[in-house]
């Protein structure tokens, strides 16, 4: 990161050059320096205070403690939004990183039409937002197109998921919808594959190994750090859930679904902070307490997987 | 962990060059890869095609679950967006806050990105370390207190507020300071520019600017590119930050506008409604994909932003 820059005008004016490029550099930066300072430290220090206080923004807030935070750990609602978020995390990650690498490792075999399925893999991805929301609550309708899929190979009403409607199939169906948005995943891990040199296969092939060999011994070693990064990033993705349930939920979002399955996490907190009826609203102090205890469970993940990745993620050391 | 992101990206660069294609010969295992392959696309479309079928069906037959509507309703479309006369409000409102995004962002991108690629300061290092750590950082912690925060800044009547709450300022100021994952993407490139281009251009005469402007610019393009469309098309499929800030009708965008098909048949969906509004909304980002899927795909390679 720190690389030094060679500049032939160090030596004729001794320090000018040096000073002015010092202030050139921290007035191109400073929109960003500026905007952090206003709009990310300054509101986290003031949220880290606010969530030791009583305050709904018209009042001043009201020193109280740790109020917030042993109110929080004796919340039912707190842990089964922490549950139904918990859920989603362990379910969903694994299969999208197996579903995306394995479609990448068929892109990756330069099959004929290969460019074009690239294209289709990612289009959803294009189609996101609202819109893509409702056309999922339209597939996953009890009457819909899923469940007459189900009809044609053979299941019986009777055993068709209620998907929305029934608390047992919401989540499972948050699942499915995801795996649309897979396309962005897929590019990503094809670039990794593309990155792998021939030179290690065509070595493997001459010691004899099978494809399934090359796979698990060349392919997947080199693929680990792409596979960090991207379970990383989706993990803290999958943590702030929220647009898909809210808008699923539809009028019932103050409740999180059917019997509170679809409560993820960020849609309790909103509905603290926001909620327009029910239960009390615009409780900041309480919503920014929630808010630095996911950051904490999100903190100790991702240090956990830094740890972890000690033991499975392969860097290349040469060349750095 | 700022060295874990440097690294896996910077893989990413050296893994975008071309490899070699080998001559591959036919096999069965090939064809059941392609037909695997074959059937996967066909699953990710058909969600798509569903849609359009939808939207062409006549409303009360919406459910009917056959593929081809007995009879085209095309009127569907106009009716979708008559239902409201608020629709065309919603447009603009919506292409005013994304054009907003893309310039804020691009300008305020390409500044910042130069300033930890081509120029050093005191500092550099230790502010790139807070940029690599803010991508990690959930958006959910600064939410609340950003809110506050921006119900608090006065707007001295604009849009006819007090103040930043229900005007479009919360959804359109902060892109001017960019964001980390575009300024971390444009250093990357930017750093790939020969140093001596710009030495070059300082012994012409040339200033910080024009070297900025005239020299590294122009050849960053297909970056710029790229974090203009991802801009675009995260500013148009907002959701959150307008379900936050816009409270009056007037100001929503198309995204809140979505929903008041919900609200408006009381109680039942109209789905063809709903699919044909859904169709029109997300044409926009659909047709930017089709024009410049190459700066699509070689973007979401080059940031690793993969599932947003």
């Amino acid at each position: 990161m720190a690389q030094a820059i060679k500049h032939p005008t160090e030596h004729k004016n001794f320090w000018r050059p040096a000073t002015r490029e010092a202030i050139t550099g921290w007035l191109f930066a400073a929109p960003w320096i500026i905007g952090f300072a206003l709009f990310t430290v300054g509101p986290m220090l003031f949220s880290a205070y606010t969530s030791f206080t009583n305050y709904s923004i018209t009042n001043d807030p009201v020193w109280i403690g740790t109020e917030n935070y042993t109110n929080l750990f004796n919340d039912e609602r707190f842990y089964q939004s922490l549950g139904n978020t918990f859920w989603i995390v362990l379910v969903k990650i694994p299969i999208v990183t197996l579903a995306s690498i394995g479609i990448a490792l068929l892109l990756n075999m330069d099959l004929p039409g290969g460019q074009f399925y690239r294209t289709v893999f990612y289009l959803p991805q294009v189609l996101a937002g609202v819109a893509a929301i409702f056309l999922w609550k339209w597939i996953l309708a009890p009457d819909g197109l899923f469940n007459n899929f189900l009809g044609l190979i053979g299941i019986p009403e009777s055993a068709r998921p209620g998907w929305f409607y029934d608390p047992m199939w919401t989540k499972p169906g948050i699942v499915i919808m995801g795996m649309w948005w897979i396309g962005g995943n897929i590019l990503i891990y094809l670039a990794g594959l593309k990155g792998v040199p021939n030179s290690l296969y065509e070595a493997a092939e001459i010691d004899g190994a099978s494809s399934w060999q090359k796979v698990v011994n060349i392919t997947l070693p080199m693929l680990s750090p792409t596979i960090f990064f991207q379970v990383i990033t989706g993990i803290i993705g999958a943590f702030q859930i929220f647009s898909t349930a809210f808008i699923i939920t539809g009028k019932d979002s103050n409740v999180g679904g059917p019997d509170g399955s679809l409560l993820f996490y960020v849609l309790y907190l909103y509905n603290r902070a926001f909620g327009r009826t029910g239960q009390a609203t615009l409780q900041m102090g309480y919503a920014s307490a929630m808010a630095w205890v996911l950051f904490g469970i999100i903190l100790l993940i991702t240090v956990f997987q830094l740890w972890l990745a000690k033991r499975w993620v392969h860097y290349e050391t040469e060349g750095r | 962990m700022a060295t874990v992101i440097e690294e896996v990206n910077e893989s990413h660069t050296v893994l975008g060059r071309r490899t070699e294609t080998r001559k591959r010969k036919f096999s069965i295992w090939r064809l059941v890869a392609w037909v695997i392959l074959a059937l996967m696309s066909f699953l990710f479309i058909v969600p798509f095609l569903w849609m359009i079928s939808t939207s062409l069906k006549d409303a009360r037959l919406a459910g009917d679950g056959k593929w081809i509507p007995e009879r085209f309703a095309w009127e569907n479309y106009t009716e979708a967006f008559s239902f409201n006369q608020l629709w065309g409000r919603w447009w603009i409102n919506t292409i005013i806050i994304t054009l907003t995004n893309v310039v804020g962002g691009i300008i305020s991108t390409a500044l910042v990105a130069y300033a930890f690629a081509r120029l050093r300061w005191p500092g550099r290092d230790m502010v790139f370390s807070l940029v690599l750590a803010t991508m990690m950082l959930p958006g959910i912690v600064v939410l609340i207190p950003q809110y506050i925060l921006f119900s608090k800044l006065p707007a001295f009547g604009f849009q006819g507020s007090e103040n930043w709450v229900n005007t479009f300022l919360p959804l359109t100021i902060p892109a001017f300071t960019g964001s980390a994952f575009y300024i971390f993407l444009l250093r990357q490139f930017m750093r790939g520019i020969p140093m001596e281009l710009s030495e070059a251009a300082k012994i012409d005469g040339a200033n910080e600017i024009r070297i900025w402007m005239q020299i590294v610019l122009p050849l960053t393009k297909p970056a710029l590119a790229a974090i203009a469309i991802f801009i675009f098309q995260n500013a148009w499929e907002d959701f959150m930050g307008p379900l936050l800030y816009l409270q009056s009708e007037e100001l929503y965008t198309l995204q809140l506008g979505l929903r008041q098909f919900e609200f408006a048949a009381g109680g039942s969906v109209n789905w063809a409604w709903l699919m044909a509004g859904s169709l029109v909304v997300m044409m926009p980002v659909l047709i930017v994909f089709l024009l410049f899927q190459r700066f699509f795909i070689e973007g979401v390679t080059l940031t690793g932003m993969g599932g947003r």
